[in-house]
């Protein structure tokens, strides 16, 4: 593994493989004994063309506590060129012998862009409505841990399927892992030929959240209502957003996942989202951290051409 | 200039039906003879085929010349080296330059700079809206008057349907015709591929390929009630050609055509986020590629037309989504369109054809025809030849093909303007 550009393409043993290495390092984080050597001299960049907190924070952490050297860079998304700047960045950054380069950008493909083109290892943190590897690999993570294995799962994927990169690479990881993948969401949100991607698509909550072993809801954002794909948040709320009632209809054990930051009361009601038990959301981010350690180990492995 | 008489060649003009061995003798500059047996008169020069095709220059209908206003992209003399490397002696240019081509002085202008080339007239198409901003209609009879072939807005739709009414109505007469970009401009806003499983994988913003049929069957309508003339461009799916073939049954003055890659590519090629394969409109499934391809054999579509966008690598390496459309075609329409006929799916004589004589009796033209008396406008080609498409190593400015590396059977061995070789030798 050279980048780590989509889920898409990459097999079950690779996946299983980066699962089991991010598992050591959940224990390795709990203990406080993370291997700082592991990326000592190495840099890492965040190159972050949108704004995210918690994703380029997550990375930060996963470099540091492989003794990687993190500098994180936000470029801003005004300016009128985007691509321009993408490859000038790009040049700029190969002159500075980065070895791992973590890549937020809202255009699809853009990490792939830019992977031709640097000779650092890319990891795409988020390419416009294309993927979000890390996400998929840290959603996971998490059910593995609850559930074992992802093997025969059902997992409902609900919410704005169409602009989501959470739930491209959810589907082809989930998939590629051996479980059942749903789709719920309202028509309009829901991306062309979606079951061509081998899963099945439900048009409300309750036929898609029969039975499933997880629910993960997806993040909707404010401005689709603005284009008229959703009337209202309240409407969008009453038919899909995940409350007690709704969440009845999955297995009494089912996990409640989100990929934050969460809309309280319009993807998500609060009791669910902070539900003790049911609630994975948190964990989530901790698995992030241990996911993103793994996939800058393995990458620097091939930088190094071990 | 002394005579030029081609000896040992197939010659082959689907105007008057001739597809033969023979000769074809050139004097100033003009088609004096042709047929077999000619005898070489004296002085003359001697130009031996060895068996290639010859056939009239090749007329191109669709042509983004970069010029206005893009001549970091493609300029007319760039352009008409990209040309005569294709065996195209006459091209229609497109009017949405910088400035559109709304104003009967920048008709003349063009035209002029065809002339100046000395390889390639250029036929201008004149704007149907003022600065192709599809609000108010240009001088259409002015435009007409300083030679405007026809009308159209180029890559944009006329998309309310009153204009595109009061367009037909008005220009029908002027006996014109209104050249649509058929792409519902709603229903295609911001869409970078054609909607569909590939698009949704890649993440990509679609455009349903319904909004090509979508605006093609409004016009037809509007065809049928104005009376006139409408041409749709760069047609491309299965179920827009049912509808134009069923216009033409009911005797409506409908005609289309199409540009190689709508033949030769379907959407696949966009994976890997090749940007040099995202075209408008975007390529299509496989389905509709092959039904575009029965089209060029059945009659439904009138002509072939490279849709020749120069773009330069600022408007192409970016993200896909940024990334601008079009693709080169010059250099490559005869050949793309010759796989046609390896392929089995057209006759050598019919790919000629709409390469030939039908665009020019689309642009209502004399060109495309080696008929005694007509400009020796001239491609002599050898249909086996193999080559490969390398872009980088294109002739003329823009390099933008879509057609990267794909291998060609049929190369152009020469172009002639008005009797002097403007390529090979």
């Amino acid at each position: 593994m050279r980048h780590l550009l989509a889920i898409e393409g990459m097999h079950r043993p690779q996946i299983a493989s980066l699962l089991d290495l991010a598992e050591s390092y959940v224990l390795l984080n709990r203990t406080g004994k993370t291997p700082r050597d592991r990326l000592r001299g190495r840099t890492l960049i965040n190159l972050f063309f949108e704004d995210s907190t918690r994703t380029r924070t997550s990375f930060e952490l996963a470099g540091k506590r492989l003794g990687a050297d993190v500098i994180n860079m936000t470029v801003s998304t005004s300016s009128v060129n985007k691509g321009e700047t993408l490859l000038d960045t790009a040049a700029t950054l190969n002159a500075m012998n980065c070895d791992l380069l973590v890549v937020r950008h809202a255009s699809s493909g853009a990490p792939a862009l830019l992977a031709q083109k640097v000779d650092a290892a890319v990891i795409n943190a988020g390419d416009g409505t294309h993927e979000h590897p890390t996400q998929a690999l840290l959603d996971a993570l998490t059910i593995r841990r609850h559930r074992g294995s992802l093997e025969n799962l059902i997992v409902a994927i609900c919410g704005d399927v169409l602009h989501s990169r959470v739930a491209r690479s959810n589907i082809h990881l989930l998939g590629a892992m051996g479980a059942r993948v749903r789709l719920v969401g309202p028509p309009t949100l829901m991306p062309a030929a979606a079951e061509r991607l081998g899963a099945e698509v439900f048009h409300d909550m309750a036929s898609g959240l029969a039975g499933a072993d997880v629910v993960m809801m997806l993040r909707l954002q404010l401005e689709r209502m603005a284009r008229g794909l959703v009337p209202s948040a309240r409407e969008y709320f009453r038919f899909y957003g995940l409350d007690a009632q709704k969440l009845a209809c999955a297995r009494p054990d089912a996990l409640v996942m989100h990929p934050g930051p969460m809309n309280r009361g319009v993807e998500i009601d609060s009791a669910v989202a902070d539900h003790p038990t049911r609630s994975v959301i948190r964990e989530q981010v901790e698995m992030g951290v241990a996911v993103r350690m793994a996939v800058l180990d393995v990458l620097s492995r091939v930088g190094a051409n071990a | 200039m002394t005579d030029l008489l081609f000896v040992n060649v197939r010659l082959l003009d689907p105007a008057s039906g001739l597809d033969a061995p023979g000769e074809l003798l050139v004097r100033e500059g003009h088609i004096a003879e042709c047929g077999a047996g000619l005898g070489r008169p004296d002085g003359a020069a001697t130009l031996d085929g060895e068996g290639a095709v010859l056939c009239p220059g090749l007329v191109d209908m669709r042509v983004d010349l970069g010029e206005p206003g893009g001549e970091h992209r493609e300029t007319v003399a760039s352009a008409a080296l990209a040309a005569a490397a294709g065996g195209i002696t006459t091209v229609a240019a497109l009017p949405d330059s910088k400035p559109a081509i709304d104003d009967p002085a920048l008709v003349r202008l063009l035209r002029a700079r065809g002339e100046e080339t000395g390889s390639l007239t250029v036929l201008p198409y004149g704007a149907v809206t003022r600065g192709c901003r599809g609000e108010e209609l240009a001088e259409l009879g002015l435009l007409r008057e300083a030679g405007a072939v026809a009308f159209t807005d180029g890559a944009h739709a006329i998309g309310p349907a009153r204009l595109m009414r009061l367009a037909l109505t008005y220009a029908a007469g002027f006996g014109a015709r209104i050249v649509q970009h058929p792409e519902e401009p709603t229903l295609a806003a911001g869409g970078a591929a054609t909607e569909g499983e590939l698009a949704t994988r890649l993440g990509l913003p679609g455009i349903p390929a319904v909004a090509e049929a979508m605006l093609i069957a409004r016009d037809i309508r509007l065809a049928r009630l104005t009376g006139g003339a409408v041409h749709f461009a760069h047609v491309s799916t299965a179920e827009s050609l049912a509808l134009i073939r069923r216009a033409k049954d009911e005797g409506l003055r409908v005609t289309c055509d199409t540009a190689p890659p709508y033949f030769d590519l379907n959407e696949t090629a966009i994976g890997d986020w090749r940007t040099y394969a995202k075209l408008s409109p975007p390529l299509r499934a496989e389905a509709d590629r092959a039904a575009v391809a029965a089209a060029l054999a059945d009659g439904t579509i009138d002509a072939v037309a490279s849709d020749h966008a120069p773009r330069d690598p600022d408007d192409k390496r970016l993200p896909f989504a940024q990334a601008a459309s079009g693709g080169t075609g010059l250099a490559t329409l005869l050949g793309v369109t010759l796989a046609q006929v390896h392929g089995g799916a057209i006759s050598l004589p019919r790919a000629i054809e709409l390469l030939t004589v039908a665009p020019a009796r689309l642009l209502g033209v004399a060109a495309g025809t080696l008929a005694k008396g007509a400009a020796a406008d001239l491609c002599l080609f050898d249909p086996d030849r193999i080559w490969q498409v390398a872009a980088g190593a294109l002739p003329g400015k823009a390099q933008n093909t879509p057609f990267d590396g794909r291998a060609l059977e049929g190369r152009v061995i020469g172009t002639w303007k008005a009797g002097r070789r403007v390529f090979g030798g």
